[in-house]
């Protein structure tokens, strides 16, 4: 891929990993137990991780961090989000690399460990263990996000396969 | 990239079954508790009996705070000044190691059982 190219397609992306956090962010789901996210601010990274590689995904995964804390967020959401984000995406870098799994499972650890990596800052943070009473939903809402989120970026995939 | 491979089954699987038997170890060891612990910044900082009904301003950082509710043995959070809200929609509790955190406040309630500490009752 071209060096001016890559830019360009690095950059759309940022961006509408950014619009997906938004969306995110503005989504509030009924559940009564903080933390649940839709995640589709996943479909992006994991887009970039399959199209152009990890180092990639690394860039639009930080950026798109960096710039939401910004714009919608606050120095705490910040810190819970860093913690999830690092760790979900190594794994889904590292199963990428090493496994066969499917984009599916791929995504659904990603979204999983995501969530865990909050549960672990929020009870460093709070210094209460009872948070981690949130675990077990929490693994449960990130599978069925992890879901929605890896059909959504097998279609991407799909749909733009011949887009080089 | 859509065929499911035995190993894809096997991993999503096993996540869920984690969380399901820890959701059933959680439900089958939490009882119904005594006190609401109010935290502030990792420091225990009140204690309210559940059985007597209560509203209360909690404010540990000026036009910072969150209004704790004791209401038929549960508390909740009714009002709070943070912009997310997400302590005012968590559900009431009431049911030892159950919590409601307000992040932006540095605010967690929880509710203990009669043991002092409270800790420890799932290990």
């Amino acid at each position: 891929m071209k060096k001016n190219r890559k830019i360009a397609l690095l950059a759309i992306l940022i961006a509408l990993s950014l619009i997906l956090s938004y969306v995110d962010s503005l989504i509030v789901l009924p559940f009564g137990i903080p933390g649940i996210k839709l995640g589709i601010a996943n479909i992006a990274i994991i887009y970039t991780l399959c199209k152009m590689g990890a180092k990639e995904a690394i860039i639009v995964s930080s950026l798109r961090l960096i710039l939401s804390s910004i714009l919608f967020g606050t120095i705490m959401t910040f810190a819970y989000s860093l913690v999830g984000a690092i760790l979900s995406l190594a794994l889904m870098i590292i199963l990428k690399k090493f496994t066969h799994l499917s984009l599916m499972t791929i995504s659904i650890c990603g979204a999983v460990l995501h969530n865990l990596g909050q549960i672990l800052v929020a009870i460093v943070v709070m210094a209460t263990k009872e948070i981690a009473y949130y675990l077990p939903i929490l693994i449960f809402t990130g599978t069925i996000s992890g879901i929605g989120v890896g059909i959504l970026s097998v279609l991407t995939l799909k749909y733009t396969k011949n887009i080089e | 990239m859509l065929k499911s491979h035995r190993l894809d089954f096997i991993i999503v699987g096993s996540i869920l079954f984690v969380a399901i038997l820890a959701f059933l170890l959680i439900r089958l060891s939490q009882k119904a508790g005594t006190y609401v612990v109010v935290m502030y910044d990792q420091e225990e900082k009140a204690r309210y009996p559940l059985d007597q009904d209560l509203e209360i301003k909690l404010s540990f950082v000026d036009d910072k705070y969150n209004i704790l509710v004791i209401k038929d043995g549960k508390a909740s959070i009714e009002q709070a000044s943070c912009p997310d809200k997400i302590c005012v929609r968590q559900n009431s509790i009431s049911k030892t190691g159950q919590t409601i955190t307000c992040l932006p406040n540095k605010t967690v309630i929880k509710i203990i059982g009669d043991t002092d500490s409270g800790v420890d009752v799932v290990s």
